[in-house]
């Protein structure tokens, strides 16, 4: 879990930022470009170019009223059921995940007992798991959302687990001194401290929540969600179509991405410019 | 003057090593006491005792009359490292105001009571702020104020002026002098011999370590202290000149 330390250079302000954010933009439109051009040059049924999947994309989910917020009957049996299932296990996720987090971090003989069973238990492939949810509950959101949860909540909980252990020790002897109450611990001292990691878990649990959404969803006796239409449009040898939900599916992973980094910015100011200018 | 705070026959030792042997204090109410020593010599863990924070393994401190088994309630800490005991994620005044919430006021009082300590330490100006926006000197000011709006019976600090700048060390040792008139009892540790005899009323002498009590001192200088002037005093130099010696011979105590 070294993912904790992205991102943490403030950048200076100006034309820097501006020609960089350019330059990553100039990549994309690049590829895109050479894409489009090599996809009609070879001009093969599997490879569909760009403009059509995108098309494509337009025609399935986001060709309807403006009253809709543009969506399509479509988009609502496919995007908003997917995006909801991963909303409420991911949800789950980090109120779980951090609460026994904290728990664990904080009782040194909880965390030796029990480190080794959540280790083992987070190096299980989550897919793996997925037929034994199908077993336990019924085919459909139960298990789709057991499925996410269960592959979310370990870079959440042993990140906060690990966080909370490392609460500084002055922190702690201050908080004696002035006999703060176990709750002023808790919200005043131990989750600031911990909020770090507990992101650093989070953007994992965010990734992997996503393939697991997509995942449940491929299996036989799903009625809907993107891996749904996604195996649909396969099985209609629709090739746009299934390209359209691989297409979606990036897009969704990097604008939830971008909204987690912004929030994380947020709340974690105090941090990133502590840091920066300690000495 | 009754007595605060007595440290009887205390001793500690941890992983093999003794930091203290058979130490014994007195502080009256209202005094402020310098405990002066080498590096090393256990001063700091004696004042985790005297907090509460380690129990020693001999002896016992007591404080108005009562054993201190953990933090007592009216104490106050000063730790030398103020970047790590300020909390970053909450401002200026809520760092100083957290610590009253269990005094259960509202807080509309408890900011209040806040602002007054800043006002005091003479950081009015940065309640909003974040500690680490300030400079170290300021920062050990907020502790500073974060201690006086606790007013607690007892105040220690531990090398707390370690880690600043000399120039604000002066201000620093001058804001204690300032602050010590509101009846409290202060216990300051430091390495440094000059500072400990300029802020203080008395001043007593570690040895090196296991330490121990070597000499208590009488500070014979007027309560009116000013960083040039004092230092020039006969009696400020000779008494330098004195735990100068005891702290670095760390021998037999010199009669005073």
């Amino acid at each position: 879990m070294t993912a904790a330390s992205i991102g943490r250079r403030p950048s200076r302000y100006g034309l820097g930022v501006l020609t960089a954010v350019l330059h990553r933009w100039l990549v994309l439109v690049v590829g895109v470009a050479a894409w489009e051009l090599g996809t009609r040059a070879a001009a093969s049924a599997y490879f569909p170019p760009p403009s059509e999947i995108v098309a494509r994309m337009y025609h399935l989910w986001f060709a309807g009223p403006a009253s809709r917020l543009f969506l399509t009957p479509t988009a609502m049996t496919n995007i908003v059921p997917s995006l909801t299932r991963m909303g409420i296990g991911l949800a789950a996720s980090v109120v779980v995940g951090v609460a026994l987090g904290i728990a664990l971090g904080r009782s040194e003989r909880a965390f030796e007992y029990l480190d080794p069973l959540f280790q083992f238990a987070r190096v299980i492939p989550p897919p793996t798991l997925v037929p034994v949810f199908i077993v336990l509950f019924k085919i459909g959101s139960q298990m789709q959302v057991a499925s996410i949860i269960f592959s979310a909540i370990w870079p959440v909980l042993l990140n906060t687990a690990d966080g909370a252990r490392s609460v500084d020790q002055l922190q702690m002897a201050t908080a004696r001194v002035f006999k703060l109450s176990a709750a002023d611990r808790l919200f005043k001292i131990i989750i600031p401290s911990t909020l770090p990691k507990i992101f650093a878990g989070l953007r994992l649990s965010l990734s992997l929540s996503l393939i697991l959404m997509v995942f449940s969803e491929l299996l036989p006796g799903t009625a809907n969600g993107i891996g749904f239409e996604l195996t649909d449009a396969q099985s209609r040898s629709d090739l746009p179509g299934m390209w359209a939900g691989i297409v979606l599916l990036g897009v969704l992973g990097y604008v939830l991405n971008t909204v987690l980094l912004v929030v994380e910015r947020r709340v974690l100011a105090w941090h990133r410019t502590s840091r920066g200018t300690d000495n | 003057m009754s007595l605060l705070l007595q440290i009887e026959k205390v001793g500690h030792s941890y992983a093999g090593h003794t930091a203290l042997e058979d130490v014994n204090l007195e502080v009256a109410e209202g005094e402020l006491v310098s405990i002066v020593g080498p590096s090393g010599c256990g001063k700091s863990t004696l004042l985790r005792c005297i907090a509460g924070l380690v129990r020693p393994s001999q002896g016992r401190v007591v404080l108005n009359d009562a054993e201190i088994e953990d933090v007592p309630d009216n104490l106050a800490v000063v730790f030398q490292d103020y970047s790590r005991s300020l909390l970053p994620w909450l401002s200026v005044r809520d760092n100083v105001a957290v610590p009253l919430r269990r005094h259960g006021k509202p807080k509309a009082e408890r900011r209040a009571a806040a602002s007054e300590a800043l006002e005091a330490v003479g950081l009015g100006a940065a309640a909003q702020k974040y500690p680490w926006q300030l400079s170290g000197g300021m920062q050990q000011r907020v502790s500073i104020a974060r201690a006086l709006a606790y007013k607690p019976a007892l105040l220690l600090m531990d090398e707390p002026f370690g880690s600043v700048d000399a120039q604000t060390r002066e201000d620093l040792e001058d804001l204690v002098l300032q602050v010590r008139g509101e009846g409290m009892t202060i216990l300051l540790v430091t390495h440094d011999i000059d500072e400990s005899v300029y802020v203080g009323d008395r001043v007593a002498v570690l040895s090196r370590a296991p330490g121990k009590v070597i000499a208590d001192l009488p500070v014979g200088l007027p309560a009116e202290r000013d960083q040039i002037t004092t230092r020039e005093l006969p009696e400020f130099v000779r008494l330098r000149a004195e735990v100068g010696r005891l702290v670095r011979g760390g021998s037999a105590p010199v009669a005073s």
